[in-house]
């Protein structure tokens, strides 16, 4: 792997660009690896990474039915964070974040890590007395939180509308510091070129459409390239993993519903921060670029097409316009959406699935983006020493029959 | 004169209305008609832009919604600045000011244009190889440098003060585009009888017609035709015809999106007009007639100011009667080039050469050219031009049977015009999720089958030329066929030059060709790689070149490569127009009850408990909340007080299985609950998850009076509905929402019998008779009610339930009893504190969505022996009775005068190390004016198992130790619920 750095990228300026290698292989599939992951996006290229990385296991593939970076990973709102409630998601959601602030010198590929600072907006006094709640818990947890007062923010993001005469005033709101945003595409290709250096195949165009059984034990998969046999199998197909189950003979308590979101046309710097604001159910950032980057709620509807609709649209950005009123002007420029994996504890699944010789990681809901490097790091674990790692312990698919939930949603009000 | 370059005669402009504009400051004039783009090149403006990237300075490229440089601002005033906007789309008016953007300090001189000379270093993707040492410098030098470069124009600053409206409709067929295709198809459907929709995103309906030169249409000239066919067609009724109205967004079952911008072309716009309408439309049929984009070239130094679509340089001059230059190049990779030329050419201009790639052109207006003298050469091409604010020279070599280009002329020319044919505008159709074809005649992507009720016709389906969208039936007099299009990178000698593929974004033929040499296979990857088709065009210019390319560098056909998706919307839309009226009180409605505007002549201070206005306390002259609630609270312990309690969830359950529907969906018992009873519901999720409570009466043995939380009404009301048509549609039941039908006036303390009696008809208020959880009709200030003996203080109580019409009536009654017995209004606050000191929880504050009954030291309201409800089975589960739950308890703080803080965790240490887990956390505290101190309720780990044991609540200024008791603060044996 040719190293990037400044250095490179001047002997390569000099000639043209013409030595730069492939990011990474574009290899057939072999008969057989050792571990096979279904699911080409972040989580299932980290997870590529690390086995071969922490545990040693280079005879990996990764299967991914059209390009890698086409399903969620590449349809989010790049927004990073770990103000989460309960221990159990705070103490992975902060490795996530962690892992995400070394990863561009980790993986020599600059994901534009971003901290520039997340507030979450507080409409009433009873939401400031769940954020006052909420900044206590992490503060236990050992996470940066900060409560803000309405002045603080206004003098944050100028532009936002403070006045009390908002139709959702803003009466403060709380603030992590190290939040913020990363590119998204860089996080995919990243894991995917550290993964391939270290032997991982990574196999575009290659659908899975059914498994492979040795007796009761799932021994590999078939796909639209060929069977390929495996001696473990991680699926980390986000929003098609139910379906993926089901060809695998077992069901999962997820349900599919598309999220979108927004970009405007760029502007010069005018947005610092990630604002969330859980009353008018939108939450905005600038891009690098210079997009305005919105979100909002999950469609009403479960579905698999990754397509918007009007409503939701119309939703997003009159809630966008409720908290800055300046913006009416600016346009739109694109919309997409991406299909979440939603549990009813809005808290992932990472660990063994019903089927022997296949391993879980899904469940991301909403949230999947900030995850991925801690999500990729554990599931490496899991499927190396096939129990869970210690950051997982509470998420395996057994809290369902247990009643073990883990509901950040319920806690904290916001959906993950 | 309204510029050197504009023509004395001809065009579509009124050259009696001089208007006058700013550009950059500068002034200018124009005429009605123009558009900025057309106007700032009849006064010889090229330069309108830079590009976002390397700030390259660049020329207006086009004449419609595909411009990807010349973006501007419009200032309208404050709060009425408008960024990004194509000169080509904006109207002028009189006093328009416009800027150019992304510039600094001037458009001509731009400090940004260094990164021009590091562009042999920073090629797509160098910022995902570098910025990473040393450490911390990305954030705090290198990201915040590229944000600043980055961006286009600036955000507007002020409220917008204009209004965005929203229409809805209805119609047989649709048609998207008023060119002649689309005419041609709304004509039909007119005649059908159909209601029809014709819209277009221009100023004036008519499409290539407005520009059209030589044909002849049922012996018309096409100006004379066009209006003729609009007048025909706003003579019909049914036919609506919306200028300046863009479809951008295809949806499900022939759902279409469309914007109107009503009032950006005026100067002083009548203020009872929208800015904009956003049109949603709903049609039998949609037909799409949205024409194509003319392809640019992709050679090198392709960009310069001067460089112009030569089918946009011929409309500047058929339409707005603006020539583009005195001398053109014109590179013609199609036939319709030297139409351009021909017409330039005719206007005046010298046309110094055309330059063919291909090896020959046979078609009809190359041979008109090549009669009329003009000088071509063919199986030549522009290797380079140069010119740094516009184009001064080009240079033109040719090109040889193995491909390669020899030997190189220079050519001095103001204006380079270029065709590289036509791309059919597929947008919609694709955004319906119809399949493409590709033709490799055209070099481009056709429609192919759609799913929906939806058909492409005219130069959008790849049928180009004027009989074609015409149709038979019409006439078309000298409509020559056009041939020629080519897609991709045209054959140069110049290793180090650069040619641009997507201009906005600065991306060259060798940026892709370095993403596929990066390992970048599939198109998506190689757009997002090299940001190709990112820009605020979308790639309208750039991506079948790019396609192309790629196919070429990689071996592979266009369709095997395929296509980016498209999405909505086709052409950037408001924000504002999106969300149109739904603005403040319209964006989320403001719920008050029949009581409010009695309780604001109060005086009273209120708080917003989601849509609701809820008078949280009625302060005094000279108090504050503290010093109200405390007396509040007070009065109601010592003698009565009245509370506003409307805003209850309130579900009427009707039919001869209700009792079995609440039976199987609350935990409670109910099929024994007599007629004129009451009982404390409690509903749980499938997850056995506590998520609403609410009081039930039961009127009759067919008949419930169900109260919800305030917060859960609709989402009871819906859960309900979802059992009784998904899981139990055998159950005889009906569901009525009355929440809103009645008002609830609670009057609680000692007194509250001594308030009503004297305003009750019809029902035994004494003890005896009416007994607490009971619920009787009758009237109460001679008005129907319901009555419930219910109470939310832990003090003899009632609910009084009356029509909403008549709530605040019998409200002011009961208030002219209850003052007589020096009783209060009192507030949320103070139903708070005193519903607090009793232990009595409120779902959602001491709740959360992971608590279960017993949790809450409510087992005792679950069933004995019910064979099954909702969540009962969760319950089962063996976490849910593994010990380390967290139990509802009291806490006392060590300082009776500390109030903890509502949200603080609950610790067993003084000093928590970081990452210690907490035991549980405050979930209500308040100042108890009946017992003298603080009290608080908490959710704590094996809580019942700690009374007496002290915790401590870890606060920012040091842990405060509180004691664990029971919930119930007050009067815990219940006597004052009987007076």
């Amino acid at each position: 792997m040719t190293r990037y750095s400044l250095w490179s990228l001047l002997r390569e300026g000099l000639t043209g660009h013409r030595g730069w290698p492939k990011a990474w292989r574009d290899p057939a599939p072999r008969p057989s690896y050792d571990v096979v992951i279904v699911g080409g996006g972040g989580h299932g290229l980290a997870t590529a990474f690390y086995l071969a990385r922490n545990h040693g296991i280079r005879n990996v593939a990764v299967l991914e039915r059209g390009w890698i970076g086409q399903g969620n990973s590449g349809r989010n709102t790049t927004v990073i964070r770990s103000n989460y409630f309960f221990p159990e998601s705070a103490a992975f959601y902060e490795f996530a974040l962690r892992l995400y602030e070394t990863s561009a010198r980790e993986l020599n590929f600059n994901t534009m890590v971003s901290q520039r600072g997340l507030i979450t907006l507080s409409h009433s006094r009873h939401d400031l007395e769940g954020a006052r709640r909420w900044v206590n818990a992490m503060h236990l947890n050992g996470i940066d939180s900060e409560m803000l007062t309405t002045a603080d923010i206004a003098r944050m993001v100028p532009d936002l509308d403070c006045s009390p005469g908002a139709r959702h005033p803003i009466h403060g709101g709380f603030m992590q510091r190290r939040g913020g945003i990363a590119r998204h595409d860089a996080v995919v290709w990243g894991y995917a070129r550290a993964a391939d250096a270290l032997g991982v195949d990574i196999i575009q165009n290659c659908e899975v459409t059914g498994f492979v059984f040795d007796g009761p034990r799932a021994a590999g998969v078939q796909t639209s390239r060929g069977t390929i046999m495996a001696g473990r199998i991680g699926l980390a197909a986000a929003g098609h993993q139910s379906v993926l189950a089901g060809m695998a003979g077992f069901r999962l308590p997820l349900t599919t519903y598309a999220l979108q979101a927004f970009v405007s046309e760029p502007l010069k710097p005018w947005l610092d921060k990630v604002v969330i604001s859980p009353a008018t159910g939108v939450y905005a950032s600038q891009s690098d670029k210079g997009e305005i980057v919105l979100g909002g709620a999950l469609d009403l509807y479960p579905s698999y097409a990754q397509r918007g609709n009007l409503p939701v649209a119309e939703h997003v950005m009159s809630g966008f316009l409720e908290l800055f009123p300046s913006m009416a002007r600016v346009r739109f420029l694109r919309q997409w959406a991406g299909m979440t994996d939603v549990v009813h504890d809005s808290s992932p699944i990472i660990g063994a699935a019903p089927v022997e010789g296949i391993w879980l990681n899904c469940g991301w809901g909403t949230g999947g983006f900030k995850a991925i490097p801690a999500g990729g790091w554990t599931f490496a674990h899991t499927i190396a020493n096939q129990a869970p790692h210690p950051l997982v312990e509470g998420f395996g698919l057994d809290r369902f029959a247990r009643g073990a939930l883990i509901d950040e949603a319920a806690a904290s009000g916001i959906a993950h | 004169m309204t510029g050197a370059f504009r023509t004395t005669t001809g065009g579509r402009i009124d050259r009696a209305r001089p208007l006058s504009f700013r550009f950059d400051g500068r002034a200018f004039t124009g005429c009605a008609g123009d558009t900025l783009a057309s106007a700032l090149l009849a006064n010889g403006v090229h330069l309108a832009g830079r590009s976002f990237k390397y700030h390259r300075p660049r020329g207006i490229l086009a004449a419609g919604a595909e411009e990807p440089n010349a973006l501007v601002g419009i200032d309208r005033g404050p709060g009425r600045y408008a960024p990004n906007l194509r000169a080509t789309q904006v109207e002028i008016h009189d006093g328009l000011v416009a800027e150019s953007q992304n510039r600094t300090p001037s458009l001509r001189f731009d400090i940004a244009a260094l990164a021009d000379f590091a562009a042999p270093l920073i090629p797509a993707g160098f910022y995902y190889k570098t910025f990473m040492q040393p450490a911390g410098w990305w954030a705090k030098l290198y990201e915040p440098r590229i944000r600043a470069a980055a961006g286009l124009g600036r955000a507007p600053r002020g409220a917008d003060p204009d209004r965005y409206t929203q229409r809805y409709a209805h119609c047989e067929t649709l048609v998207v585009g008023a060119g002649p295709a689309g005419i041609a198809a709304a004509r039909a459907a007119a005649a059908r009888g159909d209601r029809v929709i014709l819209c277009d995103e221009q100023a004036e309906p008519g499409g290539s017609l407005l520009a059209e030169t030589r044909a002849r249409i049922d012996g018309l000239c096409a100006q004379d035709w066009l209006a003729a066919a609009l007048a025909e067609l706003a003579a019909e009724p049914r036919v609506t015809i919306l200028p300046r109205t863009t479809a951008f967004g295809y949806f499900a079952q022939n759902f279409v999106a469309l914007a109107e911008r009503v009032t950006d072309h005026l100067a002083v716009p009548d203020p009872n007009l929208p800015r904009e309408r956003l049109w949603q439309v709903r049609a039998r049929e949609v037909v799409l007639a949205t024409g194509a984009i003319e392809r640019p070239l992709v050679f090198p130094e392709n960009d310069r100011p001067g460089i112009m679509l030569a089918d946009s340089a011929r409309t500047y001059l058929a339409r707005y009667g603006v020539k583009p230059g005195c001398r053109a190049l014109v590179l013609a990779a199609h036939d319709d080039a030297y139409g351009a030329a021909l017409d330039l050419a005719a206007a005046g201009m010298e046309i110094a050469l055309i330059v063919d790639p291909r090896p020959a052109a046979d078609g009809e207006l190359p041979r008109r050219a090549m009669a009329a003298g003009l000088p071509v050469r063919m199986s030549a091409t522009v290797v380079g031009t140069r010119g740094r604010l516009r184009v001064h020279e080009a240079h033109v070599g040719t090109i040889g049977a193995d491909g390669g280009v020899r030997g190189v002329d220079v050519v001095s020319c103001d204006t380079l015009l270029m065709s590289g044919g036509w791309t059919p505008s597929v947008h919609l159709h694709s955004q319906a999720r119809g399949k493409l074809a590709f033709r490799a005649d055209l070099q481009a992507f056709v429609p192919g089958a759609t799913p929906q009720a939806c058909r492409s016709v005219g130069a959008c389906a790849g049928e180009f030329g004027l009989q074609a969208a015409l149709g038979p039936a019409t006439r078309v007099e000298d409509d020559p066929v056009r041939e020629g299009g080519f897609a991709g990178a045209l054959p140069h000698d110049r290793p180090r030059a650069r040619a641009f593929v997507d201009f906005q974004n600065d991306v060259t033929a060798k940026d892709l060709t370095l993403a596929l040499r990066e390992g970048f296979r599939s198109i998506e990857h190689v757009k997002r790689y090299t940001t190709n088709g990112m820009a605020t065009d979308q790639g309208k210019t750039s991506n079948i070149n790019a396609l192309a390319i790629v196919a070429a560098a990689s071996g592979r056909a266009i369709p095997e490569v395929g296509l980016t998706s498209f999405r909505q919307p086709y052409t950037p839309v408001t924000f504002g127009a999106f969300a149109g009226t739904s603005r403040g009180e319209l964006f989320d409605p403001v719920r008050t009850t029949p009581i409010h505007g009695w309780a604001v002549a109060q005086g009273a201070i209120f708080e917003d408990v989601g849509q609701w206005k809820r008078a949280h306390h009625f302060p005094r002259p000279g108090e504050d909340m503290h010093a109200a609630v405390r007396r509040e609270c007070a009065a109601v312990r010592a003698r009565a007080g009245i509370f506003d309690a409307s805003t209850l969830g309130k579900i009427e359950v009707v039919g001869r299985d209700a009792a079995e529907f609440l039976e199987r969906l609350y935990v409670n018992s109910w099929k024994k609950l007599e007629p004129g009873r009451c009982r404390y519901g409690i509903l749980l999720n499938e997850a056995g998850f506590v998520i609403d409570d609410g009081v039930i009466g039961r009127l009759a043995p067919d008949r419930f009076h169900v109260t919800t939380t305030t917060g859960g009404a609709a989402r009871v009301l819906s859960m309900m509905e979802d059992y009784v048509q998904t899981e139990w549609p055998d159950l005889q039941i009906w569901l009525t929402s009355t929440t809103e039908q009645w008002a609830v006036i609670a009057v609680q303390g000692p007194k509250a019998r001594e308030i009503l009696a004297p305003l009750t008809e019809g029902i035994d208020l004494s003890r005896d008779a009416f007994a607490h959880m009971a619920v009787r009709e009758g009237r109460v200030a001679g008005v129907p009610a319901r009555l419930f003996r219910v109470s939310f203080t832990g003090e003899l109580g009632f609910e009084v339930n009356v029509p909403a019409g008549q709530g605040r009536a019998v409200w002011e009654a009961i208030w002219e009893q209850a003052r007589r017995h020096d009783a209060v209004a009192y507030g949320t606050e103070t139903m708070h504190v005193l519903r607090a000191e009793k232990g009595y929880i409120i779902v959602g504050q001491e709740t959360d969505g992971t608590v279960v009954p017993d949790d809450l030291g409510l087992g005792w309201a679950i069933g004995k022996g019910k064979r099954d409800f909702v969540g009962k089975r969760s319950l089962s589960r063996p976490d849910i009775a593994a010990p380390g739950r967290k139990q509802l308890v009291g806490l006392l703080s060590a300082d009776p005068g500390h109030v903890l803080d509502e949200g603080a965790q609950i610790v067993a240490m003084r000093d928590p190390p970081p990452g210690t887990p907490a035991l549980g956390h405050v979930t209500s505290s308040y100042w108890s004016a009946t017992l003298g101190r603080s009290i608080a309720l908490a959710l704590v780990a094996d809580g019942r198992a700690r009374h007496g044991q002290t915790l401590f609540a870890p606060m920012p200024g040091g842990a405060v130790p509180v004691a664990v008791t029971g919930p119930v603060f007050h009067d815990p044996e219940g006597r004052s619920l009987d007076g």
